[in-house]
């Protein structure tokens, strides 16, 4: 062995990776070949006549813009065409195995909508509100946002929380209870906060000390929660209804000036505290979890545990740490129905709001900024059913209030594609 | 600083995993421990990382009593460790690993990553390593990798460095470069604990040496004991290192592999462009450090790879583009590299797993109904035959031994009617004693006419079994030669340098 | 060394690992994921070399029994009455706390507070004899035939709730999470509603069969979406599951809403018409019972499914791929195919359960909440059954009476019926910790005699 000269060994950095060849995946075009043939069909099999009306100002704006009024089969066979056209494109890049550019998709989303709307609105006397539309997103989207940045915290570091379901509605609960008690949507908040950490502790208790399946725990969670909340409502909150179950709102608070920004003044601007909340707490984890001390060993945590553990980082503390931030976070998504929307709890009134946020999640590639993106996409989805109610469009409710869960569907059966979840996620560590 | 460990006991339950044992290991010594598969190694070396804690016994640096709760604070008195399975966050890059634990932060929480890509590249520059801290560990080679595991130990002012099996994954080459570097620690007054079972290691680069066995001390050894030595006094009683076997008798029936090409999911090829051939009543070892396309290459000849191109015939017919059922019928007994999680099903028990790969037709199923008379009974003769040391065949195949669970696996690909065998890894992990069987297994299939690939990462595994040696590296095949060819050729061929002249004639 | 080890024993349990293997985890395939394989191995091959033949002859005699019991009491029929007597404990707890009878009396608690505990047994002692009469014995009502119908009503709620739990069971024991109970029964419930009350002149051996048919077979498309979605592109079983619930419910909405489709003619409810009688499954102990056929049915799945899991070659593939996928593929099982299979089967047995709900419990046509909730329930029903077709039986039963019960407890006592699903998760729960159960209750570590010896 000493014989061997080491004069002539390969530089020992030299790259070890082997040669790759391209691959080639028809998967991202073969979608958008099918949306675009559904929607072609949708406009073939139920044409509709008429103009579409697109309100664009709402009465607060520094300036009105008029009503837009265009020919909607004609507006949506030209953005059918792009689509196809787009589609076309997105084949030719694959076949050169090249990746489809993001924004390729994005204007074929944009495309799609417009092609959508214009159909669904057709013929309507009434103007379908560009304004309606953005600022019921957002308000539809507050808990799926906060329930997803908990998700995401807790799934960092490697524990997964199907419970989000469960902690908004606790977050609910308590933030009405406490709310009316005190008369102050502030403690209801802060009541939420706590609701939403004590599942999380239970979360903690079962999935991380006993290293029971956290999908079992999460799911029997969200069964207890709802057991509970409608166990509690039926027995205190409806005999007491005055008083335990009518808490004050937050009100809306204009920023001044740019509240009055047309088309997206009134949307963004002009909201409660807990969406300025949303915004700050989408903004806060992702530089937690990406620019401190505390996110680095909260991702080591979830990505491989032992080696955390063996540079003396506590594993199970840094998973409970990170689940009661989680917790809260949900939480205040939780009190979103009560504090902020309707001002009392009703019986299971997150109605799977939490499952849209995992969904989120896993959308957003746990990635915070992603799942907030995510979840304001899906907030948007169940308020186009909403505002094409209000336009009368012939489309059936129940299929435009299925469409956030069809999108998840087949976001995780191949849009997504490879997303890589934290490798230690939903296994419990074992320090032997 | 001078490592003491006293009378250090750890039980599980009724396993005793260490028994009173007794180590010093001085600063500016290499001090070796020497031991089989299970003997209590790690274990060992987990107390004294802080890891677990011993039931007994205590710890001593400098003379001091130290109380460890966990590995910070071990780390924290001066002890640092380079681990068999390297603790490194994948996707982390260098800088974050090794700040990992004891970050500098900057305003509002910021982490100081300048200071931590600074201190590697001091460490790096002090030892000639060449790592970029801003690389991600996953993209890094495995010897690398290592030296970011030695970086993460320096970074913490360790005194003591114990190493637990490092080169299992590294060239001949990278081996010899991680002795140096221990040389080199040891010269700067370190003290190392260096872990191994390795013989040819252990005497050239320790000072001293500590045999244990079954969690005891058994004795010292000098480094200038030979190998006979060293091996009976690890394994405790003598022990043959070669595989006794006659000449090859070739037949006409053989296994042809052409123009073999495997590409991953992401476009890495694997395997690339290989062409043998092994005749019935031959081994071909291949040979090669880990991750250079063995695994995928034998994966590919039983049909568990997805893009593969060329041809595999066994006796004319052609493997590829046949599922793994179809290969499984047509003959070949598979071995995988990973019986744990490729080869067996730890919560079923012996007998089940005696017909996992047969559960899909006669003797063990009839009319879609397990016939547990028949299985059971084959399962009572198989663990005889091959010798599997249970309470009985509805034992957990999880609670065996990995000795006598790689001789279910055999069981079970030797009993069927093979016209090819496939072992990958056959003996890792294992104690000798069961090597001992499964080198004879192995060889008995091939006398009986079969032909037989073993993959294997350990030269002197390749030397021992082969008739002839195949080596490859990054994917490709850099030679195939007779069993005699001189280590230090194969070892070079192992870091993708030719021999002059190859493929048969290279005799 | 000397020690006797109990036959058959797990010595790896006491090597270190605080993993209990007869934990759900384990009980759903999913291994136990050590945190370092290669510990755990060598771990494995010391106590190996240190207990060669482990193992001593089985204990002789009185040892035998004394065994036995410590066995029976380390291990899961103790645990599962421990969770099953703490979480009804918690239950009788927030009864008593949000009792009124209990609130006026603790008011004066320190004056009298023999009135507060009256109070508290009172609303306990209330409650829980209204369960149990609800559930297996009415003592109030007059005549045996009478005061048993309590006990037929918990064998009716039983039978979706085992049919169910046995879908969820085949899809653990496979490896797979069905958490889409819900869209299942509901879409099984539409196919076999559809059937059951719009094709009319058939005789009843062909229109039950075709219905029931029906019933299982969208059951089982319905799952295997997500079955094929998982086999072809990896998609997660649990996500996929979860959204096709409420693909499921908006679907079903829309044909409840829809003239023409599933709404009952000239209604504007969202509310199918009443199936036709040779459709609906014949009561069992004539009309004064509303114990059905379904039950037996039910009774059948579970055979079936312990054949299928036990003694079939197909169940031998489902219950390779759940505990060890990697390894299946090895053995040339093909893993997509069994991932389909697996969840077409779970499916067509959760379709029995909603089958068995339109053609026997709700005849009287349905609307979007037919599934009661059954299909979560089905996964606690699972997991309390150890995901055996046996254990699912006995859950089954237990949760049946809890709801049978609920619904007296309801009627009679004014306790919201939801106490029953925080018992139930709460039973689930500590089911699911044994260690939690085992402290609590000072039951003893299975394997621990073996530690004390050593």
């Amino acid at each position: 062995m000493t014989a061997v000269t080491t004069d002539v060994r390969p530089a020992p950095d030299a790259p070890v990776q082997p040669r790759t060849v391209a691959t080639t995946s028809y998967k991202t075009p073969t979608i958008l070949a099918v949306v675009s043939v559904l929607l072609a069909v949708l406009l073939l099999a139920q044409p509709h006549a008429g103009d579409a009306r697109f309100a664009l100002s709402s009465g607060a704006d520094f300036f009105q813009i008029p009503v837009v009024v265009v020919p909607a089969m004609a507006t949506a066979w030209v953005c059918v065409a792009l689509m196809a056209l787009l589609t076309a494109f997105a084949f030719l890049r694959a076949r050169g195995k090249r990746r489809v550019p993001g924004w390729a998709a994005a204007l074929f989303a944009v495309l799609g909508l417009v092609a959508f709307l214009a159909w669904a609105a057709a013929g309507s006397p009434r103007d379908l509100s560009v304004v309606g539309l953005i600022s019921g997103a957002i308000a539809l989207s507050i808990p799926i946002v906060y329930g997803a940045l908990g998700g995401v915290i807790g799934e960092r570091a490697g524990v997964v929380n199907i419970a989000i379901e469960g902690q908004l509605l606790a977050g609910a609960f308590t933030s009405a209870l406490v709310g009316s008690i005190t008369g102050s949507p502030w403690a209801g908040l802060l009541a939420a906060v706590v609701a939403g950490i004590l599942v999380s502790l239970v979360l903690g208790v079962f999935a991380i000390t006993y290293r029971v399946n956290q999908v079992i725990v999460g799911v029997v969670l969200n069964v207890l929660v709802i057991g509970l909340t409608s166990f509690l409502y039926s027995q205190l909150l409806v005999p007491n209804a005055e008083t335990l179950n009518n808490t004050p709102r937050f009100e809306r608070i204009g920023i001044p000036l740019l509240e009055r920004i047309p088309i997206i003044g009134q949307a963004l601007f002009n909201q409660t505290v807990v969406v300025y909340l949303m915004v700050v707490a989408t903004f806060a984890v992702w530089y937690g979890l990406s620019r401190t001390r505390w996110g680095l060993r909260l991702r080591s945590v979830g990505e491989h545990p032992k080696a955390a553990d063996t540079v003396g980082i506590k594993v199970e503390a840094t998973r409970y740490r990170a689940l009661i931030i989680a917790g809260g976070v949900a939480g205040i998504g939780g009190a979103f129905y009560t504090v902020v929307s309707i001002g009392q709890f009703g019986k299971e009134m997150t109605a799977g709001a939490g499952f849209i946020a995992l969904a989120a999640v896993i959308f957003g590639k746990w990635d915070p900024v992603r799942a907030a993106l995510a979840g304001l996409l899906f907030g948007f989805a169940s308020n186009l059913q909403n505002i094409l109610n209000v336009v009368g469009a012939p489309v059936p409710s129940q299929f435009m209030l299925m469409l956030p869960y069809l999108v998840t569907i087949f976001a995780v059966a191949g849009l997504v594609g490879k997303s890589r979840a934290p490798a230690a996620s939903g296994e419990p560590y074992v320090k032997e | 600083m001078r490592l003491e460990l006293k009378g250090i006991t750890k039980r599980f339950g009724a396993l005793v995993a260490n028994d009173h044992i007794d180590l010093v290991v001085e600063p500016g010594e290499i001090h070796c421990l020497l031991g089989e598969n299970g003997a209590g190694k790690s274990t060992l070396m987990n107390v004294l990382y802080g890891l677990y804690t011993a039931d007994e016994g205590e710890i001593l640096l400098d003379g001091a009593v130290q109380r460890f709760t966990g590995p910070g604070d071990a780390m924290a008195a001066g002890i640092g460790m380079v681990h068999q399975h390297f603790m490194l966050v994948p996707v982390f890059t260098v800088a974050e690993n090794v700040m990992l634990g004891h970050e500098h932060t900057r305003s509002g929480g910021r982490l100081d990553l300048e200071a931590a890509r600074t201190q590697v590249r001091e460490i790096s520059a002090r030892f000639g390593f060449h790592v970029d801290p801003d690389a991600v560990v996953e993209d890094l080679p495995v010897g690398v990798q290592q030296r970011v595991e030695i970086i993460k130990a320096l970074a913490r002012d360790a005194d003591v460095l114990v190493f637990d099996e490092p080169t299992a994954v590294l060239t001949p080459q990278e081996t010899d470069e991680l002795m140096a570097i221990m040389r080199q620690l040891r010269d700067e007054g370190a003290a190392i604990v260096f872990i191994t079972h390795k013989l040819r290691e252990v005497r050239e680069v320790a000072d001293r040496i500590t045999v244990i066995r079954h969690g005891k001390v058994v004795g010292e050894a000098s480094p200038a004991a030979s190998d006979t030595e060293l091996a009976s006094l690890m394994v405790g009683r003598a022990v043959e290192l070669t595989v006794a076997k006659d000449e090859p008798v070739l037949r006409d029936n053989a296994l042809e592999v052409e123009h073999l090409q495997v590409t991953g999911p992401d476009g890495q090829v694997l395997v690339d462009d290989v062409s043998f051939t092994v005749r019935g009543g031959e081994v071909l070892v291949v040979a090669g450090v880990q991750g250079n396309g063995q695994t995928e290459l034998t994966e590919a000849l039983v049909g568990l790879q997805e893009n593969v191109t060329g041809s595999i015939r066994l006796d004319g017919r052609e493997l590829v583009g046949r599922s793994v059922r179809q290969v499984l019928d047509a003959g070949v007994g598979f071995v995988p590299e990973d019986r744990n999680t490729d080869g067996l099903v730890g919560e079923f028990t012996i007998a089940e797993n005696l017909m996992l790969d047969r559960a899909d037709g006669a003797p063990f199923v009839r009319g879609g109904s397990l016939q547990l008379a028949t299985r059971d009974a084959f399962a009572r003769e198989k663990v005889a035959e091959f010798d599997v040391r249970t309470q009985g065949i509805d034992t957990k195949v999880g609670r065996l031994s990995g000795g006598n669970q790689q001789k279910v696996v055999l069981a079970r690909e030797l009993s069927r009617e093979l016209r090819l065998f496939v072992a990958a890894q056959p003996t890792r992990g294992v104690d000798v004693g069961s090597i001992e069987f499964i080198h004879k297994r192995v060889v008995e299939t091939r006398d009986a006419g079969v032909p037989v690939v073993v993959v294997s990462t350990e030269l002197d595994e390749a030397v021992a079994l082969a008739d002839r040696i195949m080596v490859m590296y990054r994917g490709r095949v850099v030679g195939i030669v007779p069993s005699t060819t001189p280590r230090d050729v194969l070892g070079l061929m192992m870091a993708g340098i030719a021999p002059e002249n190859t493929e048969g004639d290279a005799a | 060394m000397s020690s006797t080890p109990t036959p058959g024993s797990a010595e790896r349990r006491d090597a270190g690992s605080r993993h209990e293997p007869e934990s759900l985890t384990d009980a759903l395939g999913h291994t136990a994921p050590g945190a370092d394989p290669g510990l755990t191995e060598e771990l494995q091959q010391e106590l190996a070399r240190q207990q060669p033949e482990a193992l001593a002859p089985a204990p002789a005699g009185d040892d035998r029994w004394r065994e036995a019991a410590r066995e029976i009491f380390a291990g899961r029929p103790a645990v599962a009455v421990g969770a099953v007597v703490l979480a009804v404990l918690v239950g009788s707890i927030m009864i008593a706390f949000t009792d009124e009878g209990v609130q006026e009396a603790s008011s004066y608690f320190f004056a009298r507070p023999g009135d507060t505990f009256a109070a508290l047994g009172q609303a306990i002692g209330g409650a829980y004899s209204a369960l149990f009469q609800g559930a297996v014995y009415n003592f109030r009502a007059d005549g045996f035939a009478r005061g048993i119908r309590p006990l037929t009503e918990t064998l009716n709620y039983a039978t979706p709730l085992i049919a169910a739990g046995l879908g969820v069971a085949v899809a653990f024991r496979s490896g797979l999470f069905n958490i889409g109970g819900q869209g299942q029964m509901l879409m099984s419930a539409a196919a076999a509603g559809w059937v059951g009350f719009g094709v009319s002149g058939l005789p009843l051996w062909l229109h039950l069969p075709l219905a029931l048919v029906a019933g299982l077979a969208a059951g089982a498309i319905w799952a295997g979406i997500a079955g094929v979605l998982n086999a072809r592109t990896g998609a997660h079983v649990v996500i996929v599951t979860i959204m096709l619930n409420y693909v499921a419910l908006y679907l079903l909405s829309y044909l409840l809403a829809t003239p023409g489709l599933l709404q009952a003619p000239g209604s504007a409810n969202p509310k199918t018409p009443p199936m036709l009688e040779t459709a609906i499954l014949p009561r069992l102990l004539g009309g004064s019972y509303n114990l059905h056929l379904g039950f037996l049915l039910a009774l059948l799945a579970v055979l079936g499914s312990w054949w299928l899991l036990n003694r079939s070659s197909t169940g031998f593939a489902l219950r390779t791929v759940g505990e060890n996928p990697r390894a299946a593929r090895v053995a040339g099982i093909d893993v997509p195919r069994a991932t389909v299979t697996a969840m077409l089967l779970s499916g067509a047995l959760i379709g029995l359960a909603g089958a068995t709900q339109v053609l026997g419990s709700v005849t009287t046509g349905f609307s979007s909440d037919i599934d009661a909730g059954i299909g979560f329930d089905a996964i606690t029903v699972a997991l309390l059954g150890g995901s055996s077709p046996v254990g699912v039986l006995w859950a089954g039963l237990l949760f049946g009476a809890f709801k049978a019960g609920g619904s007296a407890m309801q009627a009679g006592e004014g306790i919201p019926i939801e106490i029953v699903l925080v018992v139930q998760s709460l039973i689930v729960l500590f089911i699911a910790a044994p260690p939690l159960v085992r402290a609590i209750f000072r039951l003893p570590q299975p394997g621990a005699r073996k530690k004390v010896s050593a």
